[in-house]
């Protein structure tokens, strides 16, 4: 992780703020030359975007999630900050944007000159996020893997990512399609915050646990007053998370390897009788990494520039190689999808690549759930060592 | 997670480089001969990687590299099939091109010395085993007995004709070529590669062999080599799959767990044995 490590010491951890000294996180946020993005709703969804002050948030804001259904619902009594859970947007658009120039080239007189236009851009995208939940944290990690964890690694999604402050927001309400408990990611916050919150109360009572990650997240709060937390503010904070993980579903403690081993299980083709291949899971999943460049000219040949945009393995173009593509059925774009999601990531950055935020089965238009088939396919393994 | 503290060049962005020659092979394959334009500092790489090379303004592929033309430069070649490549087919000596690279893993010409190497092309996967087949003939007194198997579809596709007949002048190297379909003129064998192994004199049980051209070749002569008796862990293939970055970012070369790009493009066969069975993998 990039953000320093808080040094060990004798101050307290925890501190209580009241619920209109968000305005003030956000503020003092703004004024250190952070461009603000938290929860905000737009077009009947909470998505992710530039806040200006607390009443941007979406106080009072409730969802209802299920497979390939969203609403949102507004409470009047006691209204929270927080009490929704994750929505189609994801932290990602930010560290990794969707369409990103990565370099541009001018004509010169013997060849041409490269300038590094993404870098430059990514050196001034001072970002700061407001309302992390603890599976995007761990999204945001395993995107770190990836990017910057192996030989090479993707320079402008480095800099955003160290750059980028985190007010991650602990869970007490999930949505019918988490499972972060069973993918051990949450609902409690583990690591990769600068400060993180937990919603206390209501109404006249209504105040935040601030819990402190960071050195630079205990700076930014020693300007908020926050007083130290009485331990039972701790533990309501401790009780209001435990009862979010109640009631989620659940992926399979077996489906990474069950899965590993399955490629020729007919399961693929049914599933492929209902997959749509409209690539969805795959843009509004937090650990989807797959990407494709663009390269461009101007119109007098003078000038060419590379973007580099999110890319799908649903799509028949993502695996062509001169003939055709490689994965050409249906069946074999969800296979790689999945086994890679569940399984293969394992192998190739030593965790999965699923957080369990349930993104996937809300946002896919015919409802596919991939813990409903994960444990087709273990009840299949088990059904074969029987037999 | 790596610092980025000081101002590095991104891995996706390209070098410049000048072409210093070039020349064409076939009706549709050209080699280039490359040197870096800011520094001729020279260019090291492993027989069997690859580099990305950028043609202005069209984008950017995938190619083998095919040998070290000494004082620091670097071979490559092409077969014109794709936008990119038509690109690269017009370049003339002096122009530029763009180059990420070198990229993924080599073949096994250190693990294999002490023991016979068996080469297997097809096509124009010959150029990616050029700078192995170069690298044992420097180092001849290393290696056991040294098999060299060609295929190509016609007389007028064997890559490399020149260096292919002065190979096959040496008394320390055998090599053998064979055409899918003959024409006047050709006094060699017709049929598929796979049909030179059975005459090739080596030593199955200490032998390295290292093999490219399309799948369906590679399947076939990896049966034919283990019939013979020769480990799967002693056969190495070259693979080939969509790419984007070459750096283990964009996903499209996913072979399974592995990627095409940082895990191989060479792999032991042994470890892909199943993944090349599958279909869509």
């Amino acid at each position: 992780m990039t953000n320093p490590a808080k040094p060990k010491s004798s101050k307290p951890d925890a501190f209580v703020m009241d619920a209109n000294r968000l305005d003030a996180l956000i503020g003092a946020l703004a004024s250190s030359g952070h461009a603000v993005m938290g929860p905000r709703v737009a077009d009947g969804a909470v998505i992710l975007g530039p806040v200006a002050g607390a009443a941007d948030l979406p106080l009072g804001v409730t969802d209802r999630q299920e497979p390939g259904r969203y609403r949102l619902k507004t409470v009047k009594k006691d209204p929270a900050y927080f009490d929704f859970a994750v929505g189609p947007h994801t932290w990602k658009k930010f560290l990794f944007p969707p369409r990103e120039k990565l370099w541009s080239a001018e004509r010169a007189a013997k060849g041409f000159a490269v300038r590094e236009d993404g870098i430059d851009a990514a050196r001034r995208d001072k970002l700061a996020f407001v309302g992390v939940r603890a599976c995007e944290l761990a999204a945001i990690a395993a995107q770190d893997r990836v990017l910057t964890g192996g030989e090479y690694r993707s320079e402008t999604y480095a800099l955003r990512r160290e750059q980028t402050f985190i007010v991650a927001v602990n869970c007490r309400t999930s949505a019918a399609t988490c499972f972060c408990a069973s993918m051990n990611t949450g609902p409690g916050v583990g690591a990769g915050h600068d400060l993180a919150l937990t919603e206390l109360g209501g109404g006249k009572d209504h105040r935040f646990l601030v819990e402190v990650g960071s050195t630079r997240g205990e700076k930014v709060l020693m300007a908020l007053n926050a007083k130290p937390a009485k331990p039972k503010d701790v533990a309501a904070a401790r009780a209001a998370v435990a009862q979010a993980a109640k009631g989620q579903r659940k992926m399979p403690k077996s489906a990474p390897t069950v899965l590993a081993g399955a490629t020729d299980s007919p399961r693929w083709a049914d599933i492929a009788q209902r997959c749509l291949n409209c690539a969805s899971c795959t843009q509004v999943c937090p650990t989807c990494f797959c990407n494709t460049v663009t390269d461009t000219t101007t119109l007098d040949g003078s000038g060419a520039e590379r973007w580099r945009h999110w890319d799908s393995c649903f799509t028949l173009d993502f695996s062509y190689i001169h003939g055709g593509a490689i994965r050409g059925d249906g069946a074999h774009r969800y296979r790689q999808w999945m086994t890679h999601k569940l399984s293969h990531w394992f192998e190739q950055f030593g965790t999965s690549g699923c957080v369990g935020c349930g993104r996937c089965i809300t946002w896919c238009p015919v409802g596919i759930d991939i813990t409903l088939e994960a444990r087709g396919f273990v009840k299949d393994a088990k059904g074969k060592r029987k037999g | 997670m790596v610092k980025s503290t000081k101002p590095v060049p991104d891995s996706m962005t390209p070098a410049p480089f000048r072409v210093t020659a070039r020349r064409q092979d076939l009706a549709d394959t050209f080699t280039i001969e490359l040197e870096a334009a800011d520094s001729p500092r020279g260019f090291a790489f492993r027989p069997g990687q690859f580099n990305m090379l950028y043609h202005f303004g069209v984008g950017e592929v995938p190619i083998s590299i095919s040998g070290d033309a000494g004082a620091g430069k670097l071979i490559h070649t092409i077969r014109d099939v794709g936008a990119v490549t038509h690109g690269l087919s017009t370049l003339k000596k002096g122009d530029m091109v763009g180059v990420r690279g070198p990229f993924g893993s080599a073949w096994p010409v250190d693990a294999a010395e002490g023991s016979d190497v068996v080469i297997v092309a097809g096509g124009i996967g010959l150029a990616p085993l050029r700078p192995a087949i170069q690298h044992v003939l420097d180092n001849r007194d290393r290696y056991g007995r040294f098999v060299i198997l060609y295929g190509a579809r016609s007389p007028k596709d064997v890559l490399y004709l020149p260096e292919l007949q002065s190979w096959r002048g040496r008394l320390d190297t055998y090599v053998d070529v064979t055409v899918d379909h003959a024409e006047s003129g050709w006094a060699g064998n017709v049929g598929v590669v796979t049909k030179l192994i059975e005459r090739a004199n080596f030593d199955a049980t200490h032998a390295v062999a290292m093999l490219c051209g399309p799948e369906i070749m590679m399947r076939f002569t990896v049966a034919e080599l283990t019939a013979r008796g020769m480990d799967r862990g002693d056969i190495h293939v070259s693979m080939e799959r969509n790419m984007k970055c070459a750096v283990g970012h964009c996903g499209h070369c996913q072979f399974g767990p592995k990627f095409v790009c940082k895990d191989g493009p060479v792999f032991p066969y042994g470890e892909i044995e199943a993944l090349l069975k599958a279909r869509g993998v």
